[in-house]
C-alpha cells in the first residue's frame, strides 16, 4: 500500500477504460456466452435457444469420442510434461556447471521457444514421414512398419515428441534461472564438506528446485491443454481415426466444422473448469513462494 | 571454486552435446530438406548434408505462399499487439497503483482472472463476438429495454454493428488485453519510492506528466522484456487468424500459410509431396521470432521469468 497518491479524477476512468472494455467484450462476454450455449439448444427452425439444463453436458459425457479425446489429452499432457521437464532439468543442471562454452549451449537451448506451434508440427511431420523422413529407416526393415498416418499409437507418439520438443526451452529457462539463484556460499559449503558435484546435484540443487519443478508441472500441463492446437493441426489433423483429437482440437472441429455450438460450448466449459482448477493450484503455490522468500 | 573432475567434465560435455543434437536434429533435417530437389527429398535414404537448392526453394516457396504481403501483414499485427499490450498494461497498472479509489483490487482481479480463459478455450463464442464486436452492448440494450425506449422516443432503431472479421483490428484487438503485462507493470510500479511521487507532486507534475516523464523512462527494461515476449506471441498466432481471416490475399499472416503446405491428398492431389517447399517455407516463417529471441536474449529471459508467462 502506498502513502502517496494522485487525486482521483476522470483520468483514472480514462486510463482503465480501454483494458476493461477489451476484457469485457473479448473475455467475459464470450465466456458468459459459452455458459449460455452450454445450457441451451438452438432451435432447428430458428426462434432462439431453449433451456435444456444439463442435456448438452450429458450428451458430451456420454459420447465415447469425447472420452477418447480426454484420454489422449491426458496422456499427451503427462507425457510431454515429463519428457520436456526431464530433459530441461538434466540439461540445466549440467549447463549450470559452467564449463567452457556453456553460454553457447544456453542460447542453443533457448531459441526453440520462439518457433510457432504449426511450424513445429510441420517440421515433425516431415521428420516422421514414412516415405521421406528419418523414420523411413524403420520401413527398410519391413515396409509399412512405421506410418503415423495409419497407426494411432504412432500418431500419438509423434505429437508427444513434437509437443515435448516445443516445451523444453521454456522449462530450461526457468530451471537455469532457479539454479543460478542458489547462493554460491551454499554450494561452496557443500563442497568443503566433501560433496562432489553429482552429490550436490542430488542433495542440494534438486531439493532447492522443488518449487520451480512444481510450478513448471502446472504450467506445462495447462499449456499442453490449450497450446497444442497448432501442432495437432499441421502434424496429424486429429487423425488417424481421431486418435490425436485433443480436447482443444475437438472443440474447434465440433464448433466450426460440425456447427454444434452447444456441444462445443459444453466442452469449452469443461476445459475452462480444468484450466481454472490448475490455475488455482498455481496461485496457491505462488502465494507460498512469496511467503517463504 | 576449483575442483578437478575430469571424468565428470567429459560426461557433462557428452550430455550437453547429445541434448543439443536432440534439439537441433528436427530443424537440421528440415533445413536439409529445404536444400534439395523434389526427387532428392523423396528418395529413400535420408540426406544429412545440405544440397544446393536452398535459394531456389526459398524463392519458390516465397512466391507460392505469397509471403511478401503476408510478412507485412504479420509485422503490422505483431507491432499493433506489442504496442497495444504494453500501452494497456502500463496505463492500467498506473491507475491501479498510483490512485486510491474504491474497487482498485476488484479491477486488478478482474484483469488477472482473464489468465484462466485462454483464447483456445473460449474460441467459439469469441469468434461470434468478432463477427460483431458491439453485439454485447446491443444485447444489453435489448435486454434492458433501452433500445425499445430509444426507438419510441427518437424513432431511431438501435443497430450496433462492428464487424471485425477480415480486418487488422480483428487480428489485433482481441489479443491486446494482458493480465501478465499488467501484473509485471504493477510489480514494477510498486517498487517506485513514495518520495519520488511526492517530489513530482511538489514540483507540480500531474499524474500524466509523472507517467510520461518519470515512469516510462524508468520502465525501459520492462518494455524491452515485454516487447520480446509479446512479439513472439503475436507472430506465432495461428488459430485466431485461421478463423477470422477468410480473405487471406489481403489479411493473411505468415504462420497460417503453413496450413496450406501440409503435403496430403488435398494439396498434392496424390502427386509427390513437395517437402522441399514446405520445409523452406517453415524456415522462413520461424526465422524472425528466433532472431528476436537470440538478439534480445537477456531481456527475453528476464521477461519470461518475471511474468511467470
Amino acid at each position: 500500500m502506498r502513502r502517496a497518491h494522485f487525486k482521483t479524477s476522470w483520468i483514472v476512468a480514462a486510463l482503465l477504460a480501454p483494458q476493461l472494455l477489451v476484457i469485457f467484450v473479448f473475455f467475459y462476454w464470450p465466456s458468459a456466452q459459452a455458459l449460455y450455449w452450454a445450457f441451451t439448444l438452438e432451435q432447428p427452425w430458428g426462434g432462439g435457444n431453449t433451456w435444456v439444463g444439463f442435456e448438452n453436458f450429458r450428451n458430451v459425457l456420454s459420447d465415447p469420442y469425447y472420452w477418447s479425446s480426454v484420454r489422449v489429452s491426458v496422456i499427451f499432457a503427462l507425457a510431454t510434461t515429463a519428457l520436456a521437464m526431464g530433459m530441461a532439468l538434466t540439461l540445466a543442471l549440467f549447463v549450470d556447471r559452467q564449463l567452457a562454452g556453456y553460454r553457447a549451449f544456453r542460447v542453443a537451448l533457448i531459441w526453440p521457444y520462439a518457433v510457432a506451434a504449426p511450424a513445429v508440427g510441420l517440421a515433425f511431420q516431415f521428420v516422421f514421414n514414412p516415405g521421406a523422413g528419418i523414420f523411413s529407416y524403420i520401413n527398410t526393415i519391413s515396409p509399412g512398419l512405421w506410418d503415423p498416418s495409419r497407426y494411432p499409437a504412432q500418431a500419438v507418439l509423434a505429437i508427444i515428441i513434437a509437443g515435448a520438443w516445443k516445451q523444453v526451452a521454456y522449462s530450461f529457462v526457468f530451471f537455469l534461472a532457479a539454479l543460478q539463484s542458489i547462493p554460491r556460499s551454499l554450494t561452496e559449503a557443500a563442497a568443503m564438506d566433501g560433496a562432489r558435484p553429482l552429490r550436490r546435484m542430488l542433495d542440494l540443487q534438486l531439493p532447492l528446485l522443488t518449487p520451480t519443478i512444481f510450478f513448471l508441472i502446472v504450467i506445462n500441463i495447462t499449456d499442453s491443454f490449450t497450446d497444442s492446437f497448432g501442432i495437432v493441426d499441421t502434424l496429424t489433423g486429429g487423425g488417424p481415426f481421431r486418435a490425436t483429437d485433443l480436447m482443444v482440437y475437438k472443440i474447434y472441429s465440433d464448433g466450426f466444422r460440425g456447427f454444434d455450438y452447444s456441444g462445443a460450448a459444453a466442452q469449452s466449459i469443461i476445459l475452462m473448469l480444468l484450466v481454472i482448477a490448475l490455475t488455482f493450484v498455481q496461485f496457491r503455490y505462488v502465494e507460498r513462494r512469496v511467503h517463504y522468500s | 571454486m576449483i575442483e578437478r573432475t575430469p571424468i565428470l567434465n567429459i560426461l557433462t560435455h557428452l550430455i550437453l552435446i547429445s541434448g543439443l543434437v536432440i534439439i537441433l536434429i528436427p530443424i537440421w533435417l528440415a533445413f536439409v530438406a529445404a536444400t534439395q530437389t523434389l526427387q532428392a527429398v523423396n528418395s529413400a535414404p535420408v540426406e544429412f548434408w545440405p544440397g544446393d537448392q536452398l535459394w531456389v526453394n526459398l524463392r519458390e516457396a516465397w512466391a507460392l505462399s505469397d509471403f511478401g504481403p503476408k510478412f507485412i501483414n504479420t509485422l503490422i499485427v505483431a507491432t499493433g499487439v506489442v504496442v497495444g499490450k504494453i500501452t494497456l498494461a502500463c496505463i492500467t497498472a498506473f491507475a491501479i497503483v498510483f490512485f486510491n479509489f474504491r474497487g482498485r483490487m476488484v479491477i486488478f482481479w478482474m484483469i488477472f482472472i482473464t489468465l484462466m480463459l485462454p483464447l483456445e478455450v473460449r474460441i467459439v463464442p469469441t469468434y461470434a463476438v468478432a463477427a460483431n464486436a458491439l453485439s454485447p452492448f446491443q444485447t444489453i440494450l435489448d435486454a434492458t429495454g433501452l433500445s425499445g425506449l430509444i426507438a419510441t422516443l427518437s424513432g431511431v432503431e438501435v443497430r450496433l454493428e462492428w464487424n471485425l472479421l477480415n480486418s487488422y483490428t480483428g487480428l489485433i484487438l482481441p489479443l491486446v488485453a494482458t493480465a501478465t503485462g499488467t501484473f509485471l507493470y504493477r510489480q514494477f510500479f510498486l517498487t517506485i519510492p513514495d518520495d519520488l511521487v511526492e517530489a513530482a507532486r511538489m514540483d507540480g507534475a500531474g499524474p500524466l506528466r509523472f507517467l510520461w516523464d518519470v515512469l516510462i523512462p524508468l520502465s525501459r527494461t520492462n518494455i524491452a522484456a515485454l516487447a520480446t515476449i509479446m512479439f513472439v506471441y503475436a507472430w506465432n498466432q495461428y488459430l485466431w487468424p485461421l478463423l477470422i481471416i477468410t480473405d487471406r490475399a489481403n489479411y493473411g499472416m505468415v504462420v497460417v500459410q503453413l496450413s496450406d503446405l501440409v503435403p496430403d491428398q488435398l494439396t498434392t492431389g496424390g502427386g509427390t509431396p513437395t517437402w522441399h517447399l514446405a520445409m523452406a517455407a517453415t524456415l522462413v516463417v520461424m526465422l524472425p521470432p528466433i532472431a528476436v529471441v537470440i538478439l534480445m536474449q537477456r531481456w527475453f529471459v528476464r521477461g519470461l521469468i518475471n511474468t511467470d508467462k
